[in-house]
């Protein structure tokens, strides 16, 4: 609380990103936790709640005639444009803001103070809701060629690994210790992903310290035995996932890559996917140009293209294709690495893991691929996601592109997914705003030492409850075409632009009808008809219940598809930058639409629906209340997620 | 000459076929005076493919050895290979497929000669016209009229018999106006809004020229239509600068002394030969898959077809936010009146009018604003994007309007009771038809041609009941609201449909499109009859794209 100069500033305008003649005059309030802004008269309380955690920046603009501009840049990619009428004020809450924004103990996040109201024991249930050993299990490990290994039990090999590491039985305790030693911060081949159809495996390690010539007997013994570890396989490949030119450079620094002559029956291959700076500088050219103020066609695809970052997503999914392909086509094994095989790495054996096992596309099977590929292996998400305050080169948006990687295969399969998008956005929403302790500090280790389990949540559980919102309608598991490897295109059309996690808070950018929506309203009637019917079907001798029975009917049916239609609209922005003669009519335009949609807003349930579903969304915007960006940022620290205009 | 004169070689077995994502076939390839059929006749189940003549765009031929092998490039965007055994018979091929593809004569064409044998040619012709559109629109009774001056087409050869017109202007006045007017193309009523009876009128730009002459009856006549008090928008397709320039060569635009009721705004739209080339530079884009992503955004973004469907959708919704919103009546004219004019009015009507979002409302409406409105189809047609000759009058507006139509469902997926499939089925169809429907350039010279009792209409028969349902949204929920689409670069996608549709991309779709069929199908079971009156059919199978080309297929 000593961080906050001024909890309280009236007369606030929140001003829309998209259009300015949209704003709302409130009271901003700054808690230990959130910014909170509730709106003058708005008889919904729709009270936009900002965590703390998740700003990323705050901006003071220069003075306008309307008072003081405040930007708070939310690392969701929320921009909320506050202006404040004094210049103390708004330098109060810039300096408060600024602070609360930088935590600079882990102490300070919020994950220790949300508190959902929930006894120990189901807090301790959420923990245990995703078991790793039961995932391995499911791979069909431990079997008679690869056993966990004790050795890393008290993190002294390796502080950045797990526990628990699968390798192969044949390989003794001096090979994994010599072999660790030759890489990167102790980071030895190990067990990601085991192929039980044809035992081929995806392990994962850093980059070797082989500089000009080193060798390590050891780390060769390591790789022969994952080699022959799949006993079906003369070789094995080895994957460095940095371009060439990197990989080279390190070798003068005495780390780099194997050599094919040192060791047996491998074939090395580099993939050019670039650094964590290159990524970091991509997204940021990638959020200029969401952000552009209506920029033309051409402004936006020029701006796409130079960004690269879908260039980036290709190169991604093509080497997330090409190991998939070795293990389920060639059935030979993988070892994937980078530099410290924690972020490349991961993003690699995770999109491939997807394309592998169609049970990586289901819900839980997601969330245990994230913890498995991204938590328990150390992929340092406080440095990356910028938990804490400091190295902001240490900042990069690795686990964003493995989400997008995932997204752009939905988009090539869509039936493919148990998902839909909404639930990766809210994995990252999640894995960025530090309301649960998963995706808190960089190491398993780390996490123990804080004891993160006794005294945060997780996350896995809650979403597993909201899973109805997540699924998609479209999912067929049993065609045959989703079943086994998913063999993508690459071809450069098929990766797109993800609008729904870039623009998620224009919401005039998005379809004003979900089909996806409309979908999930229809099916989950036919299964309650189903469950009438059934029921029907015991009762039926009592026509007192048949006749109840057929009204029910009849009134629900109605009610789905109108849930959907009751799409209150506005005009877009036709205009341009161009001088136009609309100007003066603003005004009427307004209470135009109010009168125009006004009983449409009544009708349409906005407080239930979802916030992502654009339908329940716009209907609030046009009947003049205006809508605020509260999706998940929106938390009410004593009723979990569920923000006052959800309640 | 006679038509199987152009046919040296009629059939060559033993000939290959290859086609994206497909296994190679062998069988018969037989040419005939409208087609190309090849048939695999090894399979007890043999399988044809039949493609219109006149849906090839582009042959390329290359000898290998004493084999050659024919590149067939379709308008509808197929690329097929056939290799042909021995030289002879593939030249000879080659040059009836070169002959015959490229028919001038409208009567030689295949929709004069396609009798389905389910199929009449007696009875009416079309879905509607100008005068049934007058009868229906009750708010155009009290000050508007149907006017038949040019019933033989002399006041303005490209417009049909009938137009709709204010009541107080007599037909003189009008043939004043149209002398004014490019191409004959005066003022005429395009649509009246059902909430205000607003309207959308249309024409072509007055012929003011270097020395501003003005014309009393046009003034007059654009008067009538504001009738007095209020104000009406000029929406002109050029850029003021393109307008002030059209006036050294006899063109122009209303100048504000004359017409002080109308406030005139510009909006630049590229026309003709630019937009051909854009649909040339995207076609090609889309055809390699080895691109690297920037070299495929900076193709996409070169096309410039995007920023076309951008201009079309954004001054479509300018023109609906004057009509529905400000309640102002709306003129929209470029030059011609023929092109971006009928694509801005007649998209304005789908955001504006729940009745053009049917299946049946959209094809009356593409009826009246395109083919009786005078689009000069059989020009802009001629070719599509693999064509090597040289361009003449094509331009895909045509396609450019389906793209945004398609744009437009993708934002509201409840609100079209027509699906994709619709707008993929016009797209070929207006390039290549077994229907008189998209043939010639007007309404004077179908009728030269016998064309309304020659041929079928194709848009009665995608109305029949086993055909339409292929067609239908199977999520269609109408709605009475304009739907205003977003016009952010960030909102509009490229047309996978149709510029994907023969690579894999397309497949999974197809998987996803049957599914949606299957959950409300399952819905419409357990609901009961209650609602099977609804939009839903309880069959239907989705189209494949072949069967698509194979679709009422004539044995011959």
């Amino acid at each position: 609380m000593e961080h906050i100069r001024m909890p309280k500033v009236e007369h606030v305008r929140l001003v829309d990103r998209s259009s300015s003649r949209r704003t709302q005059v409130g009271t901003l309030y700054l808690t230990a936790t959130h910014t909170i802004f509730v709106g003058k008269g708005s008889e919904d309380r729709n009270d936009l709640w900002v965590l703390h955690s998740l700003v990323c920046n705050v901006v003071k603009h220069k003075a306008s005639q309307s008072g003081y501009p405040l930007l708070i840049i939310c690392k969701n990619f929320q921009v909320i444009r506050f202006i404040i009428p004094q210049e103390s004020d708004c330098h109060d809450v810039y300096i408060s803001l600024s602070r609360l924004s930088r935590p600079e103990k882990y102490e300070e996040l919020y994950c220790f103070s949300f508190n959902p109201n929930v006894d120990k024991a189901e807090r301790e249930h959420s923990w245990d809701f995703l078991d790793l050993k039961a995932e391995y299990s499911r791979m069909g490990l431990p079997n008679k060629l690869w056993h966990v290994n004790p050795i890393n039990r008290e993190y002294r090999v390796c502080d950045t690994y797990p526990a628990d590491l699968f390798v192969p039985k044949s390989v003794t305790l001096p090979v994994i210790v010599g072999s660790s030693k030759f890489r990167s911060r102790g980071r030895f081949p190990t067990l990601s992903y085991y192929c039980k159809e044809n035992h081929a495996t995806i392990c994962r390690s850093s980059q070797p310290l082989s500089g000009f010539s080193a060798r390590c007997l050891e780390d060769e013994q390591m790789l022969q035995a994952i080699m022959k570890s799949n006993p079906g396989s003369r070789f094995m490949y080895v994957v460095d996932t940095r371009p060439k030119l990197n990989a080279m450079a390190n070798r003068a620094a005495g780390k780099g890559y194997e050599n094919e002559d040192n060791y047996c029956n491998i074939k090395f291959q580099f993939i050019g996917i670039e650094n964590i700076h290159v990524m970091r500088n991509s997204q940021q050219k990638l959020i200029e140009v969401s952000a552009l103020h209506s920029p033309s066609m051409g402004e936006f695809l020029t701006g796409l293209e130079n960004s690269d970052w879908l260039r980036h997503i290709k190169s991604i999914m093509e080497a997330g294709l090409f190991i998939s392909k070795a293990v389920a086509e060639e059935g030979v094994s993988v070892l994937v690495h980078c530099s410290d095989g924690w972020d490349r790495t991961a993003q690699v054996c995770s999109v491939a893991s997807v394309l592998l096992d169609p049970y990586y596309r289901t819900l839980k099977g997601l969330m245990v691929l994230i913890e498995k590929d991204w938590v328990s292996f150390g992929h340092m998400f406080s440095h990356r996601c910028g938990h804490l305050i400091g190295e902001a080169k240490e900042v990069s948006p690795v686990i964003d592109q493995f989400l997008e990687c995932v997204w752009q295969l939905m988009e090539q399969f869509p039936c493919a997914f148990e998902y839909n998008e909404k639930f990766l956005i809210s994995i990252h929403i999640h894995i960025y705003s530090c309301h649960y302790g998963n995706f808190i500090c960089n190491s398993q280790k780390e996490r123990k030492d804080l004891c993160i389990k006794e005294k945060a949540h997780s996350v896995w559980l809650h979403l597993w409850e909201k899973k109805l919102d997540f699924m998609n309608p479209l999912f067929k598991p049993d065609q045959s075409q989703n079943q086994g490897l998913l063999r993508p295109s690459t071809a450069p059309y098929c990766f797109k632009y993800w609008r729904r996690l870039y623009n998620r808070f224009d919401r005039e950018l998005h379809p004003r009808q979900s089909e996806l929506d409309c979908l999930m309203t229809v099916k989950e009637e036919t299964q309650k008809l189903e469950e009438e019917l059934a029921l029907y079907e015991q009762v039926k001798c009592q026509i007192f219940n048949f006749h109840l029975h057929k009204v029910f009917l009849f009134n629900f049916s109605d009610h789905v598809f109108s849930a959907y239609t009751s799409l209150a609209n506005t005009p877009q922005d036709y205009i341009g930058g161009a001088p136009n003669v609309f100007t003066l009519q603003q005004g009427e335009r307004e209470s135009a639409e109010l009168c125009l949609f006004g009983d449409q807003t009544k009708s349409s349930d906005a407080d239930n629906s979802d916030q992502e579903s654009g339908v329940a969304d716009f209907s609030s915007h046009s009947s003049g209340e205006e809508s605020l960006p509260s999706e998940d940022s929106v938390k009410d620290p004593d009723s979990d997620e569920t923000g006052p205009n959800r309640a | 000459m006679e038509l199987s004169e152009h046919i040296k070689t009629a059939n060559v077995e033993d000939v290959t076929l290859r086609r994206p994502f497909h296994p190679a076939l062998r069988g018969t390839l037989c040419v005939t005076s409208h087609h190309l059929l090849f048939s695999d006749r090894k399979d007890e189940a043999s399988w044809q493919l039949l493609i219109l003549l006149k849906n090839i765009d582009a042959i390329e031929k290359r000898a290998v050895g004493s084999s050659g092998t024919i590149t067939i490039k379709c308008k509808d965007l197929l690329v097929l290979q056939l290799e042909i055994p021995g030289m002879e018979e593939c030249l000879n091929i080659a040059s009836s497929i070169e002959a015959l593809s490229s028919l001038e004569s409208v009567t030689e064409m295949y929709p004069f000669f396609y009798r389905p044998s389910h199929l009449t040619l007696n009875g009416p012709w079309g879905l509607s016209s100008t005068e049934q559109y007058y009868k229906q629109t009750e708010r155009l009774w009290d000050r508007w009229r149907v006017s038949t001056l040019n019933s033989d087409y002399s006041v303005c050869p490209s417009y049909p018999s009938a137009v709709i017109m204010p009541r107080e202007v007599d037909d003189d006045k009008l043939i004043r106006s149209a002398r004014f007017r490019q191409g004959g193309r005066f003022p005429v009523l395009s649509y009246c809004h059902h909430r205000n009876g607003m309207v959308i009128m249309r024409s072509s730009q007055p012929l003011t020229g270097a020395n501003k002459k003005r014309c009393k009856e046009d003034e007059l006549l654009l008067q009538a239509v504001i009738d007095g008090s209020e104000l009406g928008y000029i929406i002109d397709l050029r850029s003021a600068q393109q307008a002030q320039q059209a006036r050294m060569t006899g063109g122009g635009f209303e100048s504000k002394s004359f017409y002080s009721h109308w406030k005139r705004i510009h909006r630049h739209h590229e026309r003709g030969k630019v937009v051909q080339e854009s649909l040339i530079k995207l076609v090609e884009a889309c055809s390699d898959p080895s691109h690297s992503v920037d070299r495929w955004l900076s193709k996409l973004e070169n096309s410039k077809w995007l920023s076309h469907v951008h201009s079309a959708l954004s001054t479509a919704g300018l023109v609906v936010e004057c009509v529905e919103r400000d309640g102002h009546s709306v003129l929209v004219h470029g030059s011609e009146g023929t092109d971006n004019t009928l694509l801005v009015s007649s998209l304005a009507q789908l955001i504006l009018d729940p009745a053009s979002r049917t299946v049946t409302g959209f094809l009356c409406l593409l009826e009246r604003e395109w083919i009786q409105a005078g689009h000069p189809f059989q020009q802009r047609c001629a070719h599509s994007a693999y064509s090597h000759a040289r361009l003449k009058q094509e331009c895909p507006i045509f396609l450019l309007l389906l793209d945004c139509v398609w744009q437009v469902w993708r934002q509201f997926p409840l609100a079209l009771e027509f699906s994709e499939a619709l707008l993929l089925r016009l797209a070929q169809e207006v390039y290549a038809s077994n229907y008189g429907t998209f043939l010639c350039n007007s309404e004077q010279e179908r009728c030269a041609a016998g064309v309304k009792e020659n041929t079928h209409c194709l848009f009665q028969s995608l109305l029949r009941p086993d055909i339409e349902e292929q067609y239908l949204n199977p999520l269609y929920e109408p709605t009475d609201l304009a739907i205003w689409p977003s016009v952010h670069p960030q909102s509009l996608q490229l047309w996978t449909g149709l510029f994907l549709r023969w690579t894999e991309y397309a497949q999974n779709m197809e998987e996803a499109r049957e599914e949606v069929w299957s959950i409300v199908k399952e819905h419409h079971e357990q609901a009961g009859p209650d609602r099977t009156n609804n939009t839903l059919s309880t069959h239907c199978d989705t189209l494949t794209p072949f069967e698509n080309l194979m679709d009422e297929l004539t044995i011959l």
